[in-house]
């Protein structure tokens, strides 16, 4: 009876909260907000809005964000796919890119600051020599006013995440024949999968790419450390006025909250009319017939892509180890004179306690999305009922809202609604926040899973007299041990992650590794940067390590359950 | 064990949409094996899908089901008493030998350990319990699906083509262990196949289903 509710629940728990906070957002955006004295709806929270200087400009770079980093990102994922013929090196780079998406995107961006700062890895290695620096430069690389760099960390993060989901949809394409089809009339093979695979696996990996426009578009993070700051983009606008001490500027933030969402859904609008566009000439160059011109510049382009951004993303993980064991380090040295671990001492009697905040929320978080993904999908088995794939079918398809509204967009309105409301149990707020954003994935990752399911071991188990609560308990999950233990090592790292969710509900009160990483941007010094981004990029990897551990320990009898997924 | 069990099917029909699969009137007594032959999609494992209570929700099904004088297609599926023989033996990969014996045994069987030690010789595997079921061959995994189903004892049982993927030497003599198994169990049986020397080694009524 319980897990009839809980798709309803489910939808409840995670849609209730978003238009609440928007709505909570609205209001005050046209000066309603009775607390704080707006008792009449009035324009003049635009007037001020717009009276920022570089609104224009914080409104370009987070909307360009939004369209270039989905487009390169997903521009490489499917040239690399078009081009994976199974060689060692396409497996190699595979292995090598899922750790990459526990990767934290604090710490993700800390590493290429690091690398490409004037002061950073990648100058020390070409100063004096071929620059002549002696020492570093006095150039605008990280946090550039166009933002590139804010893309470029944000494409490095996004590539390993479109990829998964891309390879995770490919099987039902049964995208090697197609291709063989292909060949025999001619095609060259990175031709062919572009022509016979990438239109239909597009609309199954459409909805991922749509919430990497949303979190582009609307990253705070990652902004903070990368992006520009006169002006900084607008999420980050609308965080700095939500904290002013001034308590008048919430009617500004409101205002920047829904400009915001206006900006992503331009961006998501954006995107539509570049589908249409891609699908037309697309269509033409289908039907052009061309075999053979420009197979292996793509071949090339997409490969050497994907290799250059895994390879950053490593050299940025490096970066910050030897930053945070660096002793005295003079500019043109590629590496420092001394080693010493003062930084990890000094650092050390402050981790503990936002380490043991953050696993406290990582773990509930997970725990409650992975009960409550469990009934879901128990319940769709039950009732028999499936969603049809890749439709828009199932109103569990909501699920995913909390990936398409931008963050701040909502989480600020709640903020108000709360806080009129009363409400202050600030742990139990972050982690409802985190939940919203932990569930979707662990649903996404679980599901696949579930519903490939042989039906028939759970039918053998009530034959043999066992309930269908048995047979959940005593034969589907563990079998499923290894799926459901994943679910809960992506959950983990999506929670572990989070920043914006965090800083708001827990009204800046609540310190994860996360956030405190994050607070050190401003401050700029490396080394202890190096030590918090490290330790940040480290506790996810702990969920996987469980994930795949737990289940070879177990199941070291078994041969049957080893080697499934 | 040698309860007198019979399994009487009353104007059964299974329908898709409104297209008739199956219809089907017969009675099966205890011992006895009834074999429903026909080429695939006519629709015989639908037939035992009803029968076992796991019909798609896209099928419709009528008629009477009477289990030793009990209307089971109220029931679920997990009260039916009706053991299920797959194509597949389907030891769960999660559980030992003697697991997957146990899992079958009623709650309250007395003396559990015994009972599978004596299953486990009946069918020459004495010693077996403890293995991983992944590290058997072909006809002892069917084996011990066979003394799965026994050991939950049944009131009838359902076999789905259960001989089709097992080599042309064990399939005889997995044929004759199942059939005077059943028989000694005193179990009304209905078997699904579309191979003939199935329907011949059963040795009981056949009937053929059209397309």
């Amino acid at each position: 009876m319980l897990l009839r509710l809980t798709p309803a629940l489910i939808v409840a728990l995670l849609v209730s909260p978003i238009l609440a906070g928007v709505a909570m957002a609205l209001l005050p955006a046209f000066g309603y907000l009775p607390a704080l004295g707006g008792e009449a709806l009035t324009l003049a929270p635009w007037r001020e809005l717009l009276a920022q200087p570089g609104l224009a400009r914080s409104v370009g770079v987070s909307f360009a964000s939004g369209l270039v980093t989905t487009a390169v990102s997903l521009g490489v994922v499917l040239l690399f796919l078009a081009d994976a013929t199974g060689s060692r090196l396409d497996r190699w780079l595979r292995r090598l890119v899922s750790p990459l998406l526990s990767l934290p995107h604090a710490a993700a961006a800390f590493g290429l600051a690091f690398l490409i700062a004037p002061s950073g890895q990648v100058a020390r290695l070409l100063s004096p020599g071929l620059t002549g620096w002696e020492r570093p430069p006095d150039l605008l690389i990280v946090q550039d006013p166009w933002g590139l760099s804010l893309m470029a960390g944000l494409i490095l993060k996004e590539i390993p995440f479109l990829l998964l989901m891309s390879l995770a949809a490919l099987p039902q394409l049964e995208a090697p024949r197609r291709v063989a089809m292909a060949r025999s009339l001619g095609y060259r093979p990175t031709l062919a999968w572009l022509k016979v695979v990438a239109p239909a696996l597009y609309p199954l990996i459409r909805l991922p790419v749509y919430a990497v426009i949303a979190y582009a578009s609307s990253v705070v993070d990652v902004a903070m450390i990368l992006g520009p700051t006169l002006p900084p983009t607008l999420a980050v606008s609308i965080l700095t006025w939500s904290h002013d001490p001034d308590l008048t500027q919430r009617f500004l933030a409101a205002a920047g909250a829904v400009l915001q969402l206006g900006v992503t859904l331009a961006a998501l609008a954006g995107w539509w009319g570049l589908e249409c566009l891609v699908r037309r000439l697309g269509r033409r160059w289908v039907d052009g017939g061309q075999r053979r011109r420009g197979d292996s510049l793509l071949r090339t382009t997409g490969k050497g892509a994907l290799l250059a951004a895994t390879l950053i993303a490593f050299a940025g993980l490096g970066g910050l180890a030897l930053h945070s064991l660096a002793g005295f380090w003079r500019f043109p040295d590629a590496l420092p004179a001394t080693l010493t671990l003062t930084h990890w001492a000094r650092a050390l009697p402050a981790l503990g306690s936002p380490i043991a905040t953050t696993l406290i929320i990582a773990v509930s978080a997970t725990l409650l999305a992975l009960l409550l993904a469990l009934a879901a999908l128990e319940n769709e088995q039950r009732t028999g009922r499936h969603p049809a794939e890749g439709r828009l079918a199932s109103a569990l398809t909501l699920l995913y809202l909390p990936l398409i509204v931008p963050q701040i967009a909502f989480l600020f309105g709640l903020v108000i609604l709360l806080e009129s409301l009363g409400l202050r149990a600030r742990l139990a707020l972050v982690i409802f926040g985190h939940l919203l954003f932990v569930l979707p994935y662990v649903f996404l990752s679980l599901s696949e899973a579930y519903r490939r399911f042989d039906p028939r071991w759970s039918q053998l188990a009530l034959t043999l007299g066992s309930s269908r609560n048995g047979a959940f308990w005593r034969v589907r999950l563990p079998m499923l041990l290894a799926p459901v233990l994943t679910a809960a090592a992506v959950g983990l790292a999506v929670s572990i992650g989070q920043y914006l969710p965090t800083q708001l509900l827990g009204a800046g009160r609540i310190a994860t590794v996360t956030t405190e990483a994050v607070a050190l941007a401003a401050g700029a010094n490396r080394r202890v940067i190096g030590v918090w981004a490290l330790v940040q990029a480290s506790l996810p990897l702990l969920g996987f390590v469980i994930a795949i551990g737990v289940p070879r320990l177990l199941w070291r009898h078994r041969r049957g359950l080893r080697g499934t997924p | 064990m040698n309860a007198q069990h019979h399994l009487d099917l009353r104007g059964i029909e299974v329908r898709l949409d409104s297209v008739s699969l199956v219809t089907l009137d017969a009675y099966i007594g205890p011992g006895e094996v009834l074999t429903v032959m026909g080429p695939s999609g006519s629709g015989k494992s639908t037939l035992l899908a009803f029968l076992a209570g796991f019909l798609p929700p896209t099928f419709t099904a009528r008629g009477r089901v009477l289990l030793d004088g009990r209307d089971i297609p109220a029931l679920p599926a997990e009260r039916r008493a009706i053991g299920l023989l797959f194509q597949d033996p389907l030891l769960f990969p999660h559980l030992s030998v003697a697991g997957n014996l146990r899992f079958a045994l009623p709650r309250r069987t007395p003396d559990k350990a015994a009972r599978i030690d004596q299953a486990l010789a009946e069918v020459g595997l004495a010693g077996y319990g403890e293995r991983d079921p992944a590290t058997l061959s072909g006809g002892q995994k069917a084996r011990i699906a066979l003394m799965r189903l026994l050991l939950s004892a049944p009131c009838a049982a359902l076999l789905d083509e259960p001989f089709s993927k097992l080599d042309t030497h064990l399939r005889q003599e997995m044929r004759q262990l199942v059939f005077s198994r059943l028989r000694d169990a005193g179990l009304p049986s209905l078997l699904v196949t579309h191979d003939r020397e199935d329907a011949d080694a059963a040795g009981g009524r056949v009937i053929e289903l059209g397309h």
